[in-house]
Parts: structure tokens; sequence; C-alpha cells
């Protein structure tokens, strides 16, 4: 269903410049980078020959402006206007004019060629710090002309990379539910999209109600919650194939599936006779654990991303709390203790913090904690929101948040939120329908 | 001191009689009684007098008095229909998270089904499902609404 993908790195040359740009992360950033994205110069002949297979008639700008996009998203960055840009494509790429950028208060500058080659799309680009006047990265691939979005991407996680220290998060998708209908009679597919809303793509018909997809990190397989047959059961999805397969065979639900840090796991639970507990599934060899075991509601589990700990929902105190535990289920410790309620933790890819909902006074929010307990910071509060995920870098979070209906019941909608880990850069994810439980992959080009 | 005590105790009667006057309102309308729904609105019937539904508190899979008392009505018509099956589905309200109103939901749908048990009735002629969230009557956002949609509802299966 999606097709395997190949890109050929051709020569990475190391600049050794002493950069004067950098880009924190690790704070609000509140003066976003002033940054120029130069359309990628294209010849007479490539621009013709990319029209006839991607329907774009200047395929560099449009790559370009992909770029352009993602750097605001991410609010670290300012793309400045084109209008204001002095200098051609072609000509800023072999050597760019650093005072004319700098006139118009451009940091950095990205600047680049596409060619058509063989049938392929062949790709460069570079960064420039324009006010060292020197150029920072230079990269060049060839991919199929179909791939022409990852590009733009992939070169958006190279820049950010290279100013920021850290991975992006740009070449990634995002697995959700679309939901339509009646607050009373939703009907939810399970949907998938790359993470700037293109490509969306619908992967169930909407005939029964699925819930809580999850990507498995090391690939492009899916666990979810399907109610086919109206027994709620854990799937497994190949979204290249579309197989699907029910994991294990449980006598009852089970639900709030996640995989093991290295994919060969499904973690979720178990409910029967009015008791959910843990329990794990090899995806090899097909052998149940069951990790915990406890008369309370156990769910939610989530590795750390070295897969020796769980952190899980519990109301073993009597309320809904935060717990870690040994990945074989002992050493069970509470770790929430504000007020309120504490739900779905999600251990961050960088295993420092655990991302969680929380109820209080009748707002929810979503914050994050040390895997201690410690250091509780709540992002943001509203009516409804809930099932934050992490983005593969562990600096953004993405959830979904539902609105208040009014006296007559009608209003409701659900929708995708990203916010940084700073608490800043709140946004809304466009999907075309409704949206929930949403689950952000890894980088697919690594 | 002593005016500060005077001021206090004038405070806790003022406190006490809204207290009260809001107890008296939601008696007044019949339809919740703490924050467990109960009145008729959105209740079904299995058989003429069986209501189909119980409601619950907050958080809770405790049954109520009038819960079980609607239960034993249930158990004295799956008695009396013995080749009768049902599907007892449980329910959460919109503010939990999705995947513990699944367990809640669960948990519910089995204290009903156990109090089933104890009036005679075989487990293997019951089914638990849980919907948690996903299936509101009421799609209101306020703790009437809530109350409604808090529930173990009984459904036959043939």
């Amino acid at each position: 269903m999606i097709k395997k993908i190949l890109f050929s790195l051709i020569f990475i040359i190391p600049i050794n410049a002493f950069a004067l740009i950098e880009v924190d992360i690790t704070r609000g950033n509140l003066n976003p980078l002033p940054i120029a994205v130069s359309p990628l110069s294209i010849d007479e002949n490539s621009k013709k020959n990319f029209e006839k297979i991607t329907k774009k008639n200047n395929l560099g700008s449009e790559i370009s402006q992909i770029v352009e996009k993602n750097l605001k998203t991410s609010g670290l960055f300012n793309p400045l206007s084109k209008d204001a840009f002095l200098q051609a494509p072609d000509i800023a790429n072999l050597k760019p004019r650093f005072e004319d950028w700098n006139l118009i208060k451009a940091q950095a500058l990205i600047t680049g060629k596409v060619k058509f080659v063989d049938e392929k799309l062949r790709v460069e680009f570079r960064l420039w710090d324009v006010l060292a006047g020197k150029e920072m990265m230079a990269l060049a691939f060839t991919t199929v002309p179909s791939n022409w979005r990852r590009v733009g991407h992939i070169i958006t996680d190279k820049v950010y990379e290279r100013l920021t220290g850290e991975k992006g998060y740009f070449d990634t998708r995002i697995i959700y539910v679309a939901e339509e209908g009646p607050k009373t009679k939703r009907v939810k597919k399970l949907a998938i999209m790359d993470q700037d809303g293109a490509n969306n793509k619908f992967l169930t018909l909407g005939n029964e109600l699925v819930l809580t997809p999850r990507f498995n990190p090391t690939n492009q397989m899916v666990t979810y919650l399907s109610y086919f047959r109206n027994l709620p059961r854990v799937y497994l999805l190949d979204i290249e194939t579309g197989m699907q397969e029910v994991v294990g065979d449980f006598p009852g639900m089970t639900f709030a599936p996640r995989f093991s840090p290295d994919g060969k796991k499904i973690i979720m639970s178990f409910a029967k006779d009015g008791n959910s507990d843990i329990y794990t599934m090899d995806l090899e060899n097909r052998i149940v654990e069951k990790i915990t075991n406890h008369p309370s509601i156990d769910t939610s589990p989530s590795y750390s991303p070295d897969g020796k700990y769980i952190c899980f929902n519990s109301d073993r105190s009597g309320y809904q709390q935060i717990y870690i535990m040994k990945s074989d289920g002992s050493n069970v410790k509470r770790i929430s203790f504000g007020k309120g309620l504490y739900g779905t933790p999600v251990w961050s890819p960088r295993g420092d913090l655990i991302a969680f909902t929380k109820l209080h006074k009748g707002k929810f929010y979503i914050g994050v904690m040390r895997t201690d307990g410690s250091g509780e910071r709540l992002l943001t509060e509203n009516f409804y929101q809930e099932a934050p995920s992490w983005s593969p870098n562990g600096r953004v979070l993405i959830f979904y948040r539902e609105t208040e209906t009014d006296e007559k019941g009608e209003g409701f909608t659900a929708k995708l939120w990203s916010i940084d880990l700073t608490g800043y850069n709140e946004r809304q994810v466009n999907t075309p329908t409704d949206a929930s439980d949403p689950s952000w992959s890894s980088l697919l080009s690594n | 001191m002593k005016l500060n005590k005077i001021l206090k105790n004038a405070f806790l009667v003022i406190v006490a009689s809204f207290v009260l006057s809001a107890c008296a309102v939601s008696k007044k309308t019949g339809q919740m009684q703490g924050d467990v729904y109960t009145g008729k609105d959105t209740v079904e019937y299995l058989a003429s007098g069986v209501p189909d539904r119980v409601f619950f508190a907050t958080n809770e899979s405790v049954l109520t008095t009038a819960s079980r008392e609607t239960l034993r009505k249930q158990a004295a018509w799956l008695r009396k229909n013995s080749k009768i099956t049902v599907v007892l589905e449980g329910h959460a309200d919109e503010r939990g998270t999705r995947e513990y109103n699944l367990a809640l939901g669960e948990r519910r749908a089995n204290a009903a089904k156990d109090y089933l048990m104890t009036y005679g009735i075989s487990s293997n002629r019951i089914q638990v499902l849980s919907y948690g969230k996903e299936r509101p009557v009421d799609s209101g956002s306020n703790p009437l609404a809530w109350s409604k949609n808090r529930r173990s509802v009984t459904v036959k299966a043939n």
C-alpha cells in the first residue's frame, strides 16, 4: 500500500565553519530565528518532466514551500517573505551575496537545486550562515519524483538538526482516529497522514468502532483496538499490505495496546470479571505474560525507551494515578502525587520525562513529569483533552481536544493539537474530519 | 474575636442553606441523587416493569439501592424467560481518559453481572461488553447528561 522508498545519499560535505547561529530548543522561543528559504532552482527541461509526473508546475518552489511551512510550524524559525529576496535562486545556490540576505535580516539561508536525472528527482541543498558568511551544510540525494513532499521534510529535518543539535521530526507520519457523525453515534475510522497533514488516507471503512492506534517504533506496523464483531480486541495492522490480525487469544476485552521499544512485543490491558491487568505478548513466539496482578484497574502501559521499565495507570490507591515498575512487573511505585487524577502516561523517547493527562477541578491538562514524579509541569489546560503522543525527538506532543456542547447538546468537535515541551507553540493540526487518538511515527528516513 | 465568631457562624448558616436549597432543587427535579441519575428519560424496558439499565456515581461501580432493585427485577424476568441471554453493556461518561473508561465500563457491567448471578442467573447467559465513553445516550456537557451516561444496560442477545 505504501511504496517502499529508497533514498540514496550522494555526498555530504562536512563543514567546520564556526557557526554563529544556533537555535536553543530547551526554552520557549519567543524570537524565532529569521531564515530565508530560497526556492530550489530548476531548469526548464526538469520543470517540464516533473510537471508531467507530479502535476506541479514548479517542483523547486513547491519543495521549498514545504520546508518553509515546516520551519514555521516548529515555532523556532521565522521564514522570511520571498518578496524581499534580491538574489535569483540559481545564483544564490552557487554563492549567496550575504550582504543582500543580511539586509533583509535573514540569519540563515537555505538554497538548492532540483534536477530530473534518469527519471529520478535529484535534489541538492545548502544551508548558509548569513552573518558569518559561511556554508554550514550541503547535501544531495536522489529519489523517485513522487516522493517530492518527503524531500521537503528531509531537508527540514537536516536543517533543524544542524541548527538545534537535535534530530528533527518532519519526515514522519501521524496515525489517528477519524471521527464523524453525532456524538451519540460516532463513526470512527483509522486514518494516516504525513506530519503536516498531507496525504491523508483512511485505513478502515468505519463499519466497526476503532480506537487508540499506535505505531511500532521500528517499522510501519500499527496496533489498535477494534470492536470487530462486537468483540473489543487488540489488533495488529500492517499499513503496507493492509493485513490485520487479532493479538492473542484472550477470553475478554483487550485494550490500551502499545509496542515495546524494539517492536517485538505488544503490551496491553486485558479485562476480565471487572478487573483489568497488564499483559505482554511476544509477537515472534506468541508467548503471553501477565505483568500486573492487582484487583484494581491497571491500564495505559508504556515502556521506557530502553525497555527496562513500564509506566502505567492504576486506581489501586482509590483513584487514577501514575505508577512505574520494572518490565517484569516488580518494584511497583506510584509517582504522581499532585492534586487531581492522572491518566495516559507515555514515556518520552528521550527517556527523561513522562507525559500525562490530568483531571483537576473539572479541567483537563496535558503535562510532563520526571520519571520519579518530580518536576511536574502542566503545558495546557482545557475543557477536555487527553492522550499525548511524543514526536520522535521528544520535543513536541500531539494530543486531542474535545469541545463542550451547548444547551442542546450540539457543537461537539474533536481535533488534534500539538504543543512544544516548553509549553509554547500550541497549534491545531488540521485533519479533513474530526480526529482523536493521534500517534506519532518514528523518522521514516532513518 | 466575638464578632469574628458571629460572622463565621452566619457564614456557615448561609453555606448550609445553599447546600440545602441545592439538595431541594435536585430532589424537586427527581433527576439525580448525589450524582447518580434517578430519572426515567433514557430508560427502556425489557418487559413491563423491568427497566433495562442502572446508573452509577462518578468513577464508581458500586450498585445503589435503586440499581439493586432494578437488577432483581431483571433477574426475576430472566428466571421466567430461561432461554433469553443478555449482554450487559457498561458505559462511562466523557470526563475520563478513553482507556481508563474502557476498564471502568467493564467493571460496571461486571458489578451488574455479579448481582444477577447472586439472584440465580447463570454466568453463561450473561456476556459483558464495555463501550467506555464511546456511546453516550446524552450528548450534553453537563452533570445531568454525564449521570445518564454512567450506566450498565442489559440488552437481549437472542
